[in-house]
């Protein structure tokens, strides 16, 4: 036999953790799970070194172990600028695989445990919103230009108010939204005892990344195709709004059954409203015609009435 | 005695020399009025005429327009920064910018106060975001290359306004996005030969890309100035 071997049984989640934690500390150990008709100590050994738990996972447990391990995070109070410098504490290649984690969402794996892995990050969710305002406001400016190309009442304008209303959309979701959803979950987790709790940057972190779909989707936009507007729409609020239930599911699934309801819906159509609400603000139907187009068609019509 | 003598052995050979009487080995404590005063003129600037300083100034503003039309990295540069060239770049591509397709009562192109809220905000904002990704250049540094960077975009603008006056067709429109784009480019390379260097290297390119971005919208809103008829 080698090194110590631990028997658990399924019987509950807290023993699970605490055969997770016990092979953390030994990691020669061999889980022997009763259930198990056939044992596969390699396998399990393997999978119990990446996480305490499979599927069904349970974060509590790492949580803890790495809390103990990585020491105490200095708290330096947030008016000094080595307090916002700890969530720029990110490499090119991190951001990268953030972003990609947020347009590929994967059933089971959260994005806060997979990719933040207790490091959220200002760098990602800040520039990608600036990047979108500015995406919005530059294609719905193309996008009104192709509409309206040919047309001979058509005067070209910059449209250059049109990025502070942008900015100003996209911003308060990305920040009041998340703020709301967390101080419900905080107020959720003071009646029900919750094993998963993110912190405000956590889920500002990725509210942020989720929002990176949509950049593509606004460039994509420029086409003056309904049908192509809508497609787009619809896969980009499917990929996003999967990436945020895959997240916040397991905040949520202790909760009562209404909550769940409640709180996923709220997420899933705040994020359909802000999609929906900028095609419709920013980007023109192509049968929509300007206000002095308006007005020079109905003089046009009235010309030969007069002669 | 055996102590002054180990002492004064290393000068042993100065044993000989005399002082002569005439050189005077004692003064007193009063400023000197007399040949020193000529260091003090190089560092007191409070006499010369005023044309002399502003001359000094606009040498320097020129002598980082050229750094910044032959980018390479040049520590002078960096030592010296000032803020006279970022404004006076940003008042001159805003007031190039005015002038444009403005109804009163439609949207148009970018007011005065827009063009420099963009340019001195997104410079800060970039600043601030090269410091907590751990830079190592400094605050004004950084405001003084990001600012100089803009004349190639300003000099754009220029040549897009006259290139408007002979016509706004689909040919003046390939003209300037040709030369709008090479300004971009080259706006962008000036500036990342300045402040890439001043980066980790796993963190360059989250640096640079607010650069980009920064130049791209400046860049946007020179391209789409459309004069109103």
């Amino acid at each position: 036999p080698h090194g110590s071997e631990i028997i658990t049984g399924f019987g509950s989640l807290s023993e699970f953790e605490e055969a997770g934690n016990l092979l953390e500390a030994n990691r020669d150990a061999t889980t022997i799970s009763i259930e198990d008709d056939e044992i596969k100590p390699e396998k399990q050994r393997q999978a119990a070194a990446f996480s305490p738990a499979g599927e069904d996972e349970d974060p509590l447990a790492s949580d803890d172990k790495t809390e103990l391990l990585s020491g105490q995070k200095k708290s330096v109070p947030f008016w000094t600028f080595e307090y916002y410098q700890r969530f720029f504490d990110v490499e090119t290649h991190h951001v990268k695989e953030r972003i990609i984690g947020s347009v590929l969402p994967w059933p089971g794996k959260n994005f806060i445990h997979t990719h933040l892995r207790r490091n959220p990050d200002l760098y990602g969710p800040f520039w990608i919103c600036t990047t979108l305002v500015f995406a919005i406001a530059i294609s719905g400016n193309l996008a009104n230009f192709l509409t309206h190309l040919g047309k001979p009442n058509y005067k070209y304008t910059p449209e250059f108010q049109k990025v502070t209303i942008a900015a100003t959309a996209i911003f308060s979701y990305a920040w009041f939204v998340p703020l709301a959803l967390w101080g419900f979950l905080l107020w959720r987790n003071n009646k029900i005892m919750n094993l998963v709790s993110y912190s405000f940057m956590e889920i500002a972190c990725v509210y942020g990344y989720s929002l990176f779909i949509y950049i593509p989707t606004v460039v994509l936009w420029i086409l003056p195709y309904e049908w192509l507007r809508w497609c787009t729409i619809v896969v980009a609020l499917f990929l996003s709004g999967s990436v945020l239930g895959t997240t916040f599911w397991p905040a949520v699934r202790d909760d009562h059954p209404k909550v769940i309801i409640a709180i996923m819906s709220s997420i899933v159509v705040l994020n359909a409203l802000l999609a929906v609400g900028c095609k419709t603000y920013f980007f023109s139907k192509p049968e929509d015609l300007l206000p002095g187009e308006l007005s020079s068609a109905t003089e046009v019509t009235k010309a030969p009435h007069t002669t | 005695m055996a102590a002054s003598d180990e002492a004064s052995r290393p000068f042993a050979g100065l044993s000989d020399v005399s002082i002569s009487d005439d050189i005077a080995v004692e003064g007193d404590i009063s400023v000197p009025v007399g040949p020193s005063a000529r260091r003090d003129d190089e560092f007191s600037t409070l006499d010369e005429p005023v044309r002399e300083t502003v001359l000094r100034d606009l040498r320097a503003v020129g002598k980082k327009f050229v750094h910044v039309l032959y980018p390479k990295r040049s520590a002078a540069l960096l030592r010296d920064w000032d803020l006279w060239g970022p404004l006076l770049l940003c008042v001159t591509l805003a007031l190039l910018l005015q002038g444009g397709a403005a109804d009163s009562d439609y949207q148009g192109g970018p007011q005065f106060a827009e063009v420099f809220v963009i340019v001195w905000f997104g410079s800060i904002i970039i600043t601030l975001n090269s410091k907590l990704l751990g830079g190592t250049i400094s605050f004004f540094q950084s405001l003084c290359v990001l600012g100089y960077c803009i004349l190639p975009l300003t000099a754009a603008m220029a040549v897009c306004r006259i290139v408007l006056v002979a016509g706004s067709g689909p040919v003046s429109f390939a003209v300037r996005l040709a030369v709008v784009t090479a300004s971009f480019g080259w706006s962008t390379f000036a500036s990342t030969a300045f402040l890439a260097d001043s980066q980790p290297a796993n963190r360059k390119a989250l640096v640079v890309y607010p650069v980009f971005l920064f130049y791209f919208v400046i860049g946007w809103m020179v391209l789409t100035f459309s004069p109103s008829q």
